[in-house]
């Protein structure tokens, strides 16, 4: 540590995050020299309450372990305790309605977290326009499902619900609203004097850094790497279209890494999911949705088989798998392991953050959609003084919304989208 | 490390079976058992491919790098651990051929120590990704990942002791939890 540098910690714990993630830089001024990132204060123990469970009651466990992409966590468990069980003949439509939904919740995700990167660069009209454009998918996945965080759909050999014909016209309805407002979404963001600057160049992650730290998600794709699992291992409906992975250069920018360009992937993914979910309605394949009726069968089933399998899925952030072992004669799970987006992506935001402002640690943080609600308390400590300040969360959006009014003075101009 | 592949065709590509009968041939007895899955999905019953491949510990770190042979640089998902009474299990959830645009295969190296000597290779060296899962392992189940380049605790809380690790299921451990999580016996193991 040089004699100008001192320690910044930023974290704990925030109530709105999935993985609460404690931060520690070693700050030279006002750049980022050396991050540590120590997640876990709010570690639940979900997979040892799960390894006490049966796989029945594990699934809503599995639902619960995020509250903004649940349903992939319980699509990867389903999956996997399906194959361990020997469980493989999943009817089509069920295939199909499981995909429909997995695309929703991609649509609600990305909208999401483009309002909230809009907030973190001071843009609160943004954010708030985002947000309402997202209620027309929340509404969607109320209508089909009930519920609007936890859906309950998936299950060993199936899915609760059907998407009837006489709902297809209402689903269809918002993709045409996406379809008009998508244009809107993307020259807010994309072309946007302002919010290029802020992030055009800004929490670079190499394409040589992706592949090492096998990054996953908007965060890989960004930098040029064309994982998806979607494509790379076609699970459940998807296996049905010829998807391409959305790189930043089909918009007609280089595969850069920064966060314009995981910017860029985010939108053109929501334009992607508008496609699967007209395609999936459109050739939905008759019969029925589950391989059977009777739940206790299938718990009795799940009891006498043994096995193990991994499940992955393509989540909003990347790549999730869940491991599965069950025992015969053993109702619970033996061995279960969850393993989320933001678990593969914690090395590539070190490196994404290193050389970064200040100012500029809040989008990069945010960049890789982890929730930013973490920074809800920073403490400063000036490494030759060693005198101690606490920052709350606040003061470190403050300097954030500063510095991009300050950019606009320094431009002189309105930015392009006139919020 | 190896440029990686961008297109089809510029490596050859191995089946499922393939790297089974690869992982025989050069590991020998080192290969205690393998299995190979194959899952189909859609109405076009398109499959893919999940090879199980399980090795003696001392030869674990030979799997990895024959491994990268099939394709590099390696993409790890995670290593899963459990508790099998006498043993800890590990089990690395690699994919090889991503990118390519279908036909990832995912390759699944396990291998197993005993309680009474819970050492296991690290491979962060050669799978720089592998770091986060390799230190929860430690933690959780109480294995010693040898040469692993930072082995500090990561998810558990400072509170807990060292010496606890909430996965595994013996009695002794139990009791240890017993202290830090109410009820713990009416969970069961």
């Amino acid at each position: 540590m040089s004699k100008c540098s001192y320690t910044l910690p930023i974290g704990p714990v925030h109530p709105a995050l999935k993985e609460p993630t404690m931060f520690k830089f070693v700050m030279d001024g006002e750049i980022v020299k050396e991050v540590d990132v120590q997640p876990g204060v709010n570690h639940r123990g979900i997979e040892f309450i799960g390894m006490r469970r049966n796989p029945l009651q594990v699934l809503h466990l599995a639902e619960r372990i995020c509250g903004i992409c649940s349903i992939v966590h319980q699509y990867a468990f389903t999956m996997a305790s399906e194959k361990a069980a020997g469980i493989n003949d999943i009817p089509e439509r069920a295939q199909y309605i499981r995909t429909i939904m997995a695309e929703l919740e991609r649509i609600h995700s990305h909208v999401l977290w483009a309002g909230v990167a809009a907030h973190e660069l001071g843009f609160d009209t943004l954010l708030h326009w985002t947000w309402k454009l997202r209620e027309d998918v929340q509404d969607v996945l109320e209508y089909i499902s009930g519920n609007r965080v936890n859906y309950a759909m998936y299950y060993q050999g199936g899915v609760r619900r059907d998407i009837s014909p006489e709902k297809i016209p209402r689903i269809k309805e918002m993709i045409s609203a996406y379809r008009r407002e998508f244009q809107k979404l993307a020259d807010a963001f994309l072309e946007d004097p302002l919010f290029k600057h802020r992030t055009v160049n800004v929490g670079v992650l190499t394409k040589k850094d992706a592949l090492e730290t096998s990054a996953v998600g908007p965060t890989t794709r960004g930098s040029g790497v064309p994982k998806d699992v979607r494509v790379d291992q076609p699970y459940g409906g998807y296996a049905d279209l010829d998807l391409k992975p959305c790189l930043p250069e089909q918009m007609g920018y280089p595969n850069t890494g920064d966060t314009y360009a995981k910017t860029v992937v985010r939108i053109l993914e929501v334009g992607q999911s508008l496609d699967i979910i007209e395609f999936c309605l459109d050739n939905m394949p008759p019969g029925p949705i589950r391989w059977e009726m009777n739940v206790n069968k299938v718990l009795m089933h799940m009891k006498k088989a043994g096995g193990e399998a991994i499940g992955m899925t393509e989540a909003p952030r990347g790549e999730m798998i869940h491991y599965v072992r069950l025992d015969p004669g053993d109702e619970n799970v033996s061995a279960w392991k969850v393993r989320a987006s933001t678990y593969n992506n914690i090395i590539a935001w070190q490196k994404m953050l290193v050389g970064a402002q200040i100012a500029d640690v809040a989008i990069v943080a945010a960049s890789i959609d982890p929730c930013i609600g973490c920074m809800d308390r920073v403490t400063v400590v000036d490494g030759e003084t060693g005198k101690e300040g606490v920052m709350t969360k606040e003061d470190f959006y403050r300097l954030s919304v500063r510095k991009t009014r300050r950019l606009r003075r320094m431009k002189g101009k309105p930015s392009g989208g006139g919020w | 490390m190896m440029e990686p592949a961008e297109a089809d065709g510029k490596i050859k590509r191995l089946t499922g079976e393939e790297i089974v009968s690869l992982f025989r041939e050069r590991l020998g007895d080192g290969v205690v058992d393998t299995r190979v899955d194959v899952y189909t999905n859609g109405v076009r019953k398109k499959p893919f491919e999940s090879v199980w491949i399980r090795v003696k510990r001392e030869n674990f770190r030979d799997a990895v790098k024959l491994l990268a042979e099939v394709h590099s640089p390696l993409h790890i998902s995670v290593a899963s651990g459990s508790d099998i009474g006498d043993e800890i299990e590990l089990i690395y959830h690699f994919q090889v051929y991503w990118g390519m645009g279908g036909g990832q295969i995912s390759v699944s190296i396990g291998s197993r120590c005993p309680k009474s000597d819970p050492r296991f290779p690290s491979v962060s060296d050669l799978v720089p990704g592998a770091i986060i899962t390799e230190r929860e392992k430690q933690e959780f189940l109480g294995v010693v990942m040898e040469g692993i380049p930072d082995g500090r605790q990561l998810f558990l809380s400072e509170s807990l002791p060292p010496d606890v690790h909430p996965w595994r299921k013996d009695e002794e451990e139990l009791k240890k939890l017993e202290k830090y999580i109410r009820n713990v016996h009416d969970e069961g193991v």
